[in-house]
């Protein structure tokens, strides 16, 4: 295989995943941590609802997403209907189209290892940070987070892999323009549709190397985090 | 039942009246248990225990009091202060509490002096060096580095109670801190807990199933059952009442308070007052700074006469104050001591007949055997 003859345009394609996958993951830490919190610990009777509407893309076809994020954010959408009316671009077939896309797509995967950890810490530890002066948030940020550091690796590590193996919803939703929407996944696509196997096996290993070392690396370090705490 | 109970507290009087209370009549639904504490009012110094089997609501109180339980209705004023009424609920992160829990309740992602450090970085400004200070009257200085997870029973318990101290709280609340700990650690700990409330002059709020433990730390007794306060005594008043919760097990107990002198030239040591001398055995002296003693009543007989010719170390003049028949033909005699204490001695009902005891009568109490409260 020619990984030197790499391509401009394929490495266009690696750095929008790259990209991609970062930004999904962010916004995804910032979104799924507050509501991850309220699945694990409000007891309210919408919490069922609310998390099976989360687990959703766990079963849904990403070309039901796909389709349904088309109608939502294209231009006679209303999403992308309004956007349109205020003088913005609708979302389809847009960098800012795949990546609410792909944030819908990998939420599951962001809230269900931090419902998980948050769920698991015990109240006690907060009632007695709470006797000790330290206020709802103090609490989160000196007990909760710390507490579920290796909850938290996991839904950095697995939404950021999951989004880099997306392909259905971008192929619906972004179609393949380079620079923009052809991420690595849809390269590949193209080029075998092309006949091009030499480009989209370099392609491919790459991003099967990628995800077995992301993987290796994560259960690396969640040994590490599992095993008794290193005191600080 | 709503009835306050008055007290009779020397120290309660003195401190003043409604700015040493814990007063108020807190309401908590958890599931199917409903705590109603009943309008109460106790002097909040000193150690109060609350008493009760498990499920009487010990643990709804303490968390109802803390303000821990945003359900929890009612009111309630410490020492003055409106800590809820209809109107507001002040949370517990504003209410000065320290609180100790059964399973210590230690952040195992810090150390034990993180642990520490975590309380005292929330409170007022202290002295510096109060950290160490505190680890090393606790007796976990050479445990500060070291990793919360590593710690025996004992030490979690010692860390936590450190923790909830260096937090400068006005009152201090401990959920049944020794029910996990071997009797060794236990011993150990309630000394240290009393010896802490003494020097520190923070009223603790008490929570045990444990007689022993009662009898041991208690100012006053606050027995509750059915999710409601029975009643409020002092030690000595629950003490007095052969019927009470605290003689479930082991049946009725006195507690003798005194000092214990070193042994005399008989190799006895003497425990008592200058109106009460009782003899020890050295073994039972090991502990120079016990201040009660424990003595069952069914080790107490009781003679109308002085015997002689008897291997009884302890025989006492008493004066019968009360008989109270209990179950299985057998009575609980109150009597009172040349001190004023009172001494509760277990006979049978053919005895007592026998004997012809009567309240007023003087008599004489041989105790078989007693033990110094660790």
């Amino acid at each position: 295989m020619n990984f030197a003859g790499m391509t401009p345009g394929e490495w266009q394609a690696i750095w929008l995943t790259a990209k991609l996958a970062g930004l999904t993951t962010l916004i995804l830490l910032l979104l799924s941590a507050p509501l991850a919190w309220w699945l694990a610990r409000s007891g309210s009777r919408l919490v069922n609802s609310v998390a099976a509407l989360v687990a959703l893309p766990l079963v849904l076809p990403p070309t039901v997403i796909g389709f349904y994020l088309l109608i939502v954010l294209g231009p006679q959408g209303a999403v992308g209907g309004t956007l349109e009316r205020l003088g913005l671009p609708h979302l389809a077939f847009s960098f800012w189209g795949i990546l609410v896309g792909s944030v819908i797509y990998s939420l599951p995967f962001a809230v269900q290892p931090l419902r998980e950890a948050f769920g698991a810490i015990d109240t006690r530890l907060l009632d007695a940070a709470a006797t000790m002066r330290a206020g709802a948030l103090d609490r989160f940020f000196s007990v909760v987070l710390p507490l579920s550091r290796s909850g938290i690796l996991t839904a950095v590590v697995i939404t950021f892999a999951h989004t880099v193996g997306e392909f259905g919803v971008i192929a619906m939703l972004g179609g393949s323009i380079a620079g923009e929407t052809r991420v690595v996944s849809i390269a590949i696509y193209d080029y075998t549709q092309a006949l091009n196997y030499g480009a989209a096996h370099r392609l491919s290993a790459i991003l099967l190397g990628f995800s077995f070392l992301t993987l290796m690396l994560f259960y690396a370090i969640n040994q590490r985090v599992m095993n008794p705490l290193k005191p600080r | 039942m709503t009835t306050l109970t008055q007290f009779t507290e020397p120290t309660a009087q003195a401190a003043g009246a409604a700015d040493a209370l814990l007063e108020g009549h807190l309401t908590l639904t958890r599931g199917a248990f409903t705590l109603d504490t009943g309008a109460f009012a106790f002097p909040a110094q000193g150690v109060s225990v609350l008493f009760g089997r498990s499920g009487s609501g010990k643990s709804t109180l303490l968390r109802a009091i803390t303000g821990l339980d945003a359900a929890t209705r009612g009111t309630l004023r410490f020492q003055g202060e409106a800590w809820q009424n209809q109107a507001r609920r002040l949370p517990a992160t504003l209410r000065n509490i320290g609180f100790v829990f059964q399973e210590a309740a230690l952040f195992n992602h810090l150390n034990v002096r993180g642990n520490l450090h975590y309380a005292l970085a929330r409170a007022p400004a202290s002295a510096p060096g109060a950290l160490e200070q505190l680890a090393a009257r606790v007796g976990i200085s050479h445990l500060l580095h070291q990793s919360v997870t590593t710690l025996s029973g004992g030490e979690r318990q010692r860390v936590a109670i450190a923790r909830a101290l260096l937090s400068q709280p006005r009152l201090l609340c401990m959920d049944e801190p020794l029910s996990a700990l071997d009797w060794r650690a236990k011993s150990e700990l309630l000394a240290l807990i009393d010896s802490l409330a003494q020097e520190t002059g923070i009223p603790v709020l008490y929570i045990t199933h444990s007689p022993r433990e009662v009898e041991r730390l208690a100012s006053r007794v606050i027995f509750m059952a059915d999710g409601r306060i029975e009643r409020v005594e002092s030690l000595r008043e629950a003490l007095a009442r052969p019927d009470s919760a605290l003689f479930d097990e082991e049946g009725p107990v006195s507690v003798l308070q005194g000092s214990l002198q070193a042994s005399d030239e008989s190799g006895l040591a003497s425990f008592g007052n200058p109106m009460l001398r009782l003899r020890l055995s050295l073994a039972t002296a090991a502990r120079p700074s016990a201040t009660r003693l424990r003595v069952l009543a069914r080790d107490v007989s009781l003679a109308t006469v002085q015997p002689q010719g008897l291997s009884i170390l302890n025989q006492l003049p008493i004066t019968i104050t009360a008989l109270h028949p209990g179950g299985q033909g057998r009575v609980t005699v109150v009597c009172t001591l040349a001190d004023g204490q009172a001494l509760l001695a277990e006979i049978t009902a053919y005895s007592s007949q026998a004997l012809a005891l009567a309240p007023g009568m003087q008599a004489f109490a041989l105790i078989k055997s007693v033990a110094l409260m660790e």
